[in-house]
């Protein structure tokens, strides 16, 4: 046994211990054992590489590399403490970056330490078919990379509230994204006859550029398909430098977590009946947001907080549908308490959870999970929504799009035929909204208008705080 | 632009088009409005309560003459000539039931349009006048009938005895229908309702009424809103029914009307001669026919055997106040869709499909009737029957031959790559696509609760990558180290920040019996 296969054999336990964790993450009587393998195979991956790394490196380099993750760890740790459940897609898409920025990192060493080191004494050389296939897969790495990299800066100043996440809309985009391909295949085919520094800089540039654009152009209602989408990215870029680098497990593991990434993508496009390529190409409601806005639906009736305790007093089954709104109201907690409240006096309540519900993926169920809402209560669309005509109240707290009726019933609008709560089958409904403003579609919404439907206007956090008191 | 309000001038007609408070809506959409003095005042009104909602009080002339002029009524064949040429008149109208009122108004050069025109759509719910005015209607129904009636409609144990609950039927729970259930409910009566539609059963229940079914396996479900006329089977048993409530209850409140036909005739001469001596029978479609034998518009009629049968046809005309407020509020959301510039002036929108089908005369040219519309059922209707115009058909899959094609074309191409590469490329590939494709299935099951501990777990494997820039540390050349320092600093970040906000996350998750351990 030489140290490099005990590395070899140490990366291929490590992959199976990563394919544990994802598969144990699917279920939650599971999960907690599958971050735990997660962290296993990393540290066993750590520290087959420490261990390689070791043989042939200078003091310098040891120090250097202890600085580097223990500086990292400590940052990572820090953020992850601090951070609030609903700030995690933005942390999440901060995350994609930096892994981005380690390929980018990762392909430029490589054409440094081969291509460009090749005039100087001791560089490895390559030849022919070698050569070449290095070059391409320094350039891809670098690519992928950079896309990853600016494509989650600007996911993350987008959920962060620091830009605004309209969708940039430049003329000709999907010829800018299309054209910024056809020149990175030219580029690549430039880079592998004559690797040289200049072209990787035109390239490096150019994919940060694509990120950018790419991400800019598609708005703020598509965000969990955006950033499962740069978390499949990410996962590319990773397997990318295990090509260039020739091992296997970062291979491994990038394919794992690029698949995984694109099946949830997938998931998430299925849930707003759009094409993958659709949303890439961005620009959501940019159709047909003018359209129906100018339309008069009529007139949408109030509803005190005391009167929506009285209907829930009353009711026999609630369904609460939060979204978005709920998170920026930091309500959670509030209905948490609503939810007790009204269990205790035997009302059966539920949650209905649309699969592309906030700005992340699953982040209503983090948000409810962090308030202490036990998992079993809180339902799928699927699993609720024929479920929705036999409840006496739904409350909608910060949801607009996801309950839209115009998706099944107007074949003009923008969201058509997207899959939705269908909460105006309930006998009322309570609209908990700041403002008669339109979704991050831009589309208005029918339901507001609707004779069961009651609009309780307000900061849901204070409305839910109030119907708690009157409760 | 200028708008008049003239007073009514049917007999008995208490209403008026506008209101003081409808008036300040009407001036704040940049209209001038003028009123003819002592319009309101049947409805109690005064003209100074006009003048102080910015309201010019004028002569009925000056009423007529204004640009725009709304009215309850239609108005009669020799009042279309005091309307100004090019003027829009705004008023009930009945173009279905009269067609020589449309043409005497085609003979002018105006524009009409007909409020009770309005299409039964969500977004014209706001300007739908036979709601608003059925609403009062039914509620007034009741009224009349606790009136005439000789007894409680409520139960009650007093020392002198007990009284038993007044039961009422009511047929047609259309909006009229429902408004008499939940009055007579609130009254305290026993109250019954009969629709041909079963979808209402629901509504019925909620107003605290019964439903009864009749028997029968045509069932209808409504596409516009309205109910239709049934097949002769369904209309025997129907009268089995009503025959059999008639013996049963005190007070029957009859609404049944389908547009643009006489009203359907339910309760035959022997029903009545079955009821109690003291009951009493509302035909609310008595201005169409009745659906009662015997019933007299706008007439009280004793049988005798003892059953009151009332016929009023201006029950919403008799709550004059609320019947104009609601009207007018009809009118103020009509307006407020046709000045979308809210400068005063008036824009007809043809291609808009509310504004289409309530146009009746258009600049002297007849354009009755309007194109139809289908609208959606009402909302509780179990099946949304209604216009679900067919959402595009999803793009057909490809079929077996292009799909084998396209897997073939893949196939190909990844064989000629892998086979034109040195071998530990091939073995990389192998390793990448099997990875690939056990990444694809290991989640393919995922709960969709886990989405973000799934997604926060995979970042932090990504960060795997840190085994790359640890292994490039070790190099001498400066630059490539101290890209590979921050390549490892930015993805231990990843490592430690990733499995660290995972394992917060997941604590959090608890199932119901030991999360809801606070509450036991």
């Amino acid at each position: 046994m030489t140290a490099t296969t005990a590395a070899s054999a140490a990366y291929i336990v490590a992959g199976l211990l990563f394919i544990l964790s994802l598969a144990g993450l699917s279920r939650h009587e599971t999960a907690k054992a599958g971050n735990a393998y997660g962290i296993a195979g990393m540290v066993i991956a750590l520290a087959a590489t420490v261990g390689l790394a070791t043989r042939d490196t200078s003091a310098t380099g040891l120090v250097l590399l202890v600085v580097a993750v223990a500086i990292g760890a400590a940052i990572g740790l820090w953020r992850a403490r601090k951070v609030e459940m609903t700030g995690m897609p933005e942390l999440i898409a901060l995350l994609h970056s930096f892994v981005g920025l380690a390929a980018v990192l990762v392909g430029w060493n490589g054409y440094l330490s081969v291509e460009g080191a090749a005039g100087q004494d001791g560089g490895p050389v390559l030849d022919g078919a070698e050569a070449g296939i290095h070059s391409g897969e320094v350039v891809v790495g670098v690519f992928i990379g950079a896309v990853t990299f600016t494509g989650s800066i600007v996911a993350f100043l987008k959920l962060s509230a620091r830009i605004k996440s309209n969708p940039l809309m430049l003329p000709g985009r999907n010829w800018l994204n299309l054209g910024a391909l056809a020149l990175f295949v030219a580029f690549t085919v430039v880079f592998v006859v004559e690797p040289n520094l200049v072209v990787l800089s035109v390239v490096t540039v150019l994919a940060l550029a694509l990120g950018w654009h790419l991400v800019a152009s598609i708005g703020g209602g598509d965000m969990p398909v955006v950033v499962s989408m740069l978390n499949s990215y990410s996962g590319w870029a990773a397997a990318a430098s295990g090509f260039l680098l020739g091992n296997d497990l970062l291979i491994i593991t990038g394919a794992l977590v690029g698949s995984s990434g694109a099946y949830l993508s997938y998931i998430m496009c299925r849930a707003m009946n759009r094409s993958f390529l659709s949303v890439i190409a961005g620009g959501f409601g940019n159709e047909g947001s003018v359209g129906s806005a100018d339309v008069d639906h009529g007139e949408h009736t109030e509803i005190s907080a005391a009167d929506t305790a009285e209907l829930l007093r009353d009711a026999k089954s609630v369904v609460i549908t939060p979204g978005y709104g709920m998170a920026v109201a930091q309500a959670q907690g509030p209905v948490a308490d609503l939810t007790r409240k009204l269990t205790e006096r035997g009302v059966e309540v539920r949650f209905g959870i649309h699969p592309v519900a906030g700005r992340l993926p699953g982040h209503m169920n983090v948000l409810l999970a962090e308030a202490k809402v036990p998992y079993d209560v809180v339902l799928e669309m699927d699993e609720i929504n024929d479920d929705l005509a036999a409840t006496s109240v739904v409350l909608v707290i910060g949801a607009n799009d996801t309950v839209n009726p115009a998706a099944t019933d107007d074949p003009g609008s923008p969201i058509a035929g997207m899959p939705v709560l269908r909460v105006w089958e309930a006998e009322r409904v309570v609209v908990f909204k700041r403002s008669m403003n339109t979704g991050y579609a831009g589309v208005q919404n029918p339901l507001f208008f609707r004779d069961n439907t009651r609009m309780l206007f307000g900061d849901a956090r204070e409305r839910v705080e109030d119907i708690l008191r009157a409760l | 632009m200028q708008l008049g309000v003239p007073r009514e001038t049917r007999p008995r007609e208490t209403r008026v088009s506008a209101t003081p408070a409808t008036v300040t809506q009407l001036v704040a959409l940049g209209y001038d409005v003028v009123v003819e003095s002592g319009a309101g005042a049947a409805s109690s009104f005064p003209d100074e309560a006009y003048a102080a909602s910015g309201a010019r009080i004028g002569t009925a002339a000056d009423a007529w003459g204004a640009e725009v002029v709304l009215r309850v009524n239609a108005p009669a064949i020799e009042e279309i000539d005091r309307l100004a040429d090019g003027a829009i008149l705004i008023s009930l109208l009945s173009p279905a039931l009269d067609p020589e009122l449309v043409d005497a108004l085609a003979t002018r050069p105006i524009t009409a349009l007909a409020m009770d025109a309005v299409p039964r759509i969500s977004r014209a719910q706001s300007m739908d006048v036979l709601s608003s005015m059925a609403n009062i209607a039914g509620y007034r129904a009741v009224i009349e009938a606790a009136n005439v009636f000789g007894r409680f409609f409520t139960g009650q144990v007093t020392a002198a005895g007990k009284v038993s609950p007044a039961k009422v039927l009511v047929a047609g729970a259309g909006v009229a229908g429902l408004a008499a259930i939940g009055a007579a409910s609130s009254l305290g009566a026993i109250v019954r309702a009969t629709d041909v539609r079963p979808e209402v059963a629901e509504q019925v229940r909620s107003l605290g009424g019964e439903y009864v079914a009749v028997p029968s396996a045509e069932a209808q479900v409504s596409t516009d809103g309205y109910a239709r006329e049934m097949g002769e089977d369904f209309n025997r048993r129907a009268a089995q029914m009503y025959a059999e409530q008639a013996t049963d209850v005190d007070i029957v409140i009859t609404t049944a009307l389908i547009p643009g036909r006489p009203a359907p005739r339910l309760v035959t001469e022997e029903m009545v001669a079955s009821m109690r001596s003291g009951s009493v029978i509302v035909d609310m479609a008595a201005a169409q026919g009745g659906n009662v034998a015997g019933s007299v518009p706008d007439e009280v009629v004793v049988t005798p055997n003892g059953v009151s049968i009332i016929g009023y046809t201006d029950l919403p005309a008799r709550l004059p106040a609320q019947a104009s407020q609601l009207y007018g509020t009809n009118l103020v959301n009509l307006l407020k869709l046709l000045t979308p510039g809210q400068d005063g002036q008036l824009v007809l929108d043809l291609d808009d499909v509310v504004q289409r089908t309530i146009t009746v005369v258009r600049a002297g040219e007849k354009t009755w009737p309007p194109p139809p519309v289908q609208v959606s059922a009402a909302p509780a209707a179990p099946a949304p029957v209604a216009p679900k115009a067919e959402p595009a058909p999803p793009p057909e899959p490809p079929g077996p031959g292009r799909r084998f094609a396209l897997v073939g074309l893949g196939a190909a191409l990844l064989f000629l790559l892998a086979a034109f590469s040195p071998d530990e490329l091939v073995q990389h590939f192998t390793v990448f696509a099997l990875a690939v494709v056990v990444g694809f299935y290991v989640i393919g099951h995922v709960h969709h609760a886990l989405h973000t501990p799934l997604m926060s777990v995979t970042n932090a494997i990504s960060g795997i990558i840190v085994v790359g820039a640890l292994l490039q540390l070790g190099s001498d050349d400066g630059v490539v180290r101290a890209l590979a320092f921050i390549a490892t600093l930015v993805a231990s970040i990843n490592v430690f920040g990733g499995f660290a906000v995972t394992r917060r996350m997941l604590g959090m998750f608890s199932r119901g019996p030991s999360g809801r351990g606070a509450t036991r």
